[in-house]
């Protein structure tokens, strides 16, 4: 066993450890790692919206093109700040409107179109595709049913008895079976992390693996 | 007015970007480009208010002598020195930072936050051993829809069985596809429904208690 001569492989080793060591119980050493990651990872987000959301749309068309305009949005962004004051802190309320206002009225159309005719447009799409034929259409057509089958479980505005409640109940199993599918592959990724520490630790930092 | 002007910007604004949308011109669409970059640039300031939500709670802790205070020195840390050195790296001839922020990241932030998440792997199996006895009909779908989709992506499912990666694809081609698809229809309507509501002012509770 050749332990590694990088220092950042052992800082890295050492809180792979500490994070692991809850696992036996909650420990100084977990609630030290814990608090530094939530720490680093907050730091590392402003890091993140400073580079490439203020210095691109601020400090670059103001200082290198003297694109004036971009001063406004900055400005109000700064409103934000008068959340710490006692007596200015009703004016947060433009800049949060200036967000609200621009993204949903951005939104709207885009998400009809994305969430809504898109997803119309290839259900009934892949249960009429003629052309396709075989198990394609069958399964195209189980799709469309399964579809109609999950809207009717959440459709409240009535009472849920006869053929709604037929469809409803149609509609759980086809949702159940979409809450296994995301079960399985959330735990298969948790899974290949975990296989990726473990290889960090034989390969990277005492070198078991080669 | 505290609460009048907020709501006739959102109105305005709401309606103006809704519109613009079905404009066809090169204008309309210079106007969409430049609003996007003033969105992103108000909006990275709105980390501020979680940031400082977050040097408060700790601060408050410290101060206060709470439990487990010490560990909250670590958090303020490393929110500082990541921080300022993502910044100030980026600046010319202050490369070195930008090199300790990089290795910060990759052997601090990347090892402590794929290390949290493969834990959940352990916390996961036990949930599911509860989760997934099968107790009724739908218990049993899901379990079996599970099942199928972990053995399927691994190459065990076809040692064991060499239609098995085909069944975890038909799964996620097809009823997956209808449940989701189903979903996304209500995600859909919501999302607009209530970006409608906050448009013209029946959803406020935005605006807190600033307004009063």
């Amino acid at each position: 066993m050749i332990f590694s001569t990088n220092p950042w492989v052992w800082v890295a080793a050492i809180l792979t450890l500490c994070i692991f060591s809850f696992l036996y119980r909650e420990n100084p050493f977990y609630r030290f790692a814990e608090h530094l990651f939530v720490g680093v990872s907050a730091g590392y987000g402003v890091a993140v919206y400073f580079n490439n959301a203020i210095m691109p749309n601020l400090y670059v068309p103001v200082f290198v093109h003297h694109d004036y305009l971009f001063i406004i949005p900055g400005l109000i962004g700064m409103m934000f700040f008068f959340r710490f004051s006692s007596k200015l802190g009703f004016l947060i309320l433009i800049p949060l409107a200036m967000l609200l206002g621009m993204s949903s009225g951005m939104g709207i159309a885009p998400t009809i179109q994305a969430d809504i005719i898109r997803q119309m447009q290839s259900t009934i799409g892949d249960a009429t595709s003629a052309g396709q034929g075989g198990w394609a259409l069958v399964w195209g057509i189980v799709t469309f049913i399964g579809v109609i089958a999950t809207l009717s479980y959440f459709f409240f505005s009535r009472e849920q008895k006869g053929a709604l409640k037929v469809s409803a109940n149609i509609g759980i199993w086809f949702i159940m079976i979409g809450f296994g599918a995301s079960f399985g592959n959330t735990v298969m990724a948790r899974i290949s992390l975990l296989i990726g520490r473990v290889q960090f630790l034989l390969t990277d930092w005492i070198h078991i693996i080669k | 007015m505290r609460r009048q002007i907020p709501l006739m910007l959102v109105l305005v604004l709401g309606i103006f970007f809704f519109i613009q949308f079905f404009v066809p011109s090169r204008l309309s669409t210079n106007i969409y480009q430049v609003s996007l970059q003033w969105l992103i640039l108000i909006s990275a300031f709105a980390i501020v208010l979680a940031i400082g939500s977050l040097v408060n709670h700790h601060l408050l802790k410290i101060k206060r002598r709470r439990e487990h205070w010490p560990y909250s020195y670590a958090t303020l840390a490393g929110l500082v020195v990541m921080s300022l050195l993502g910044i100030l790296g980026r600046f010319p001839g202050l490369g070195l930072l930008d090199e300790i922020y990089y290795r910060l990241y990759l052997f601090v932030q990347a090892p402590m936050d794929a290390a949290m998440f493969a834990i959940l792997a352990f916390y996961m199996a036990s949930a599911s051993y509860r989760a997934f006895r099968a107790r009724s009909k739908e218990a049993l779908l899901l379990l079996v829809s599970g099942f199928f989709i972990m053995l399927g992506v691994i190459p065990l499912g076809a040692l064991i069985w060499d239609r098995i990666p085909d069944i975890a694809e038909w799964i996620m081609m097809v009823p997956n596809m209808a449940a989701k698809r189903g979903i996304l229809f209500g995600v859909g309507l919501g999302i607009t429904a209530t970006s409608l509501k906050i448009i013209l002012g029946i959803e406020r509770s935005w605006l807190g208690g600033g307004g009063k």
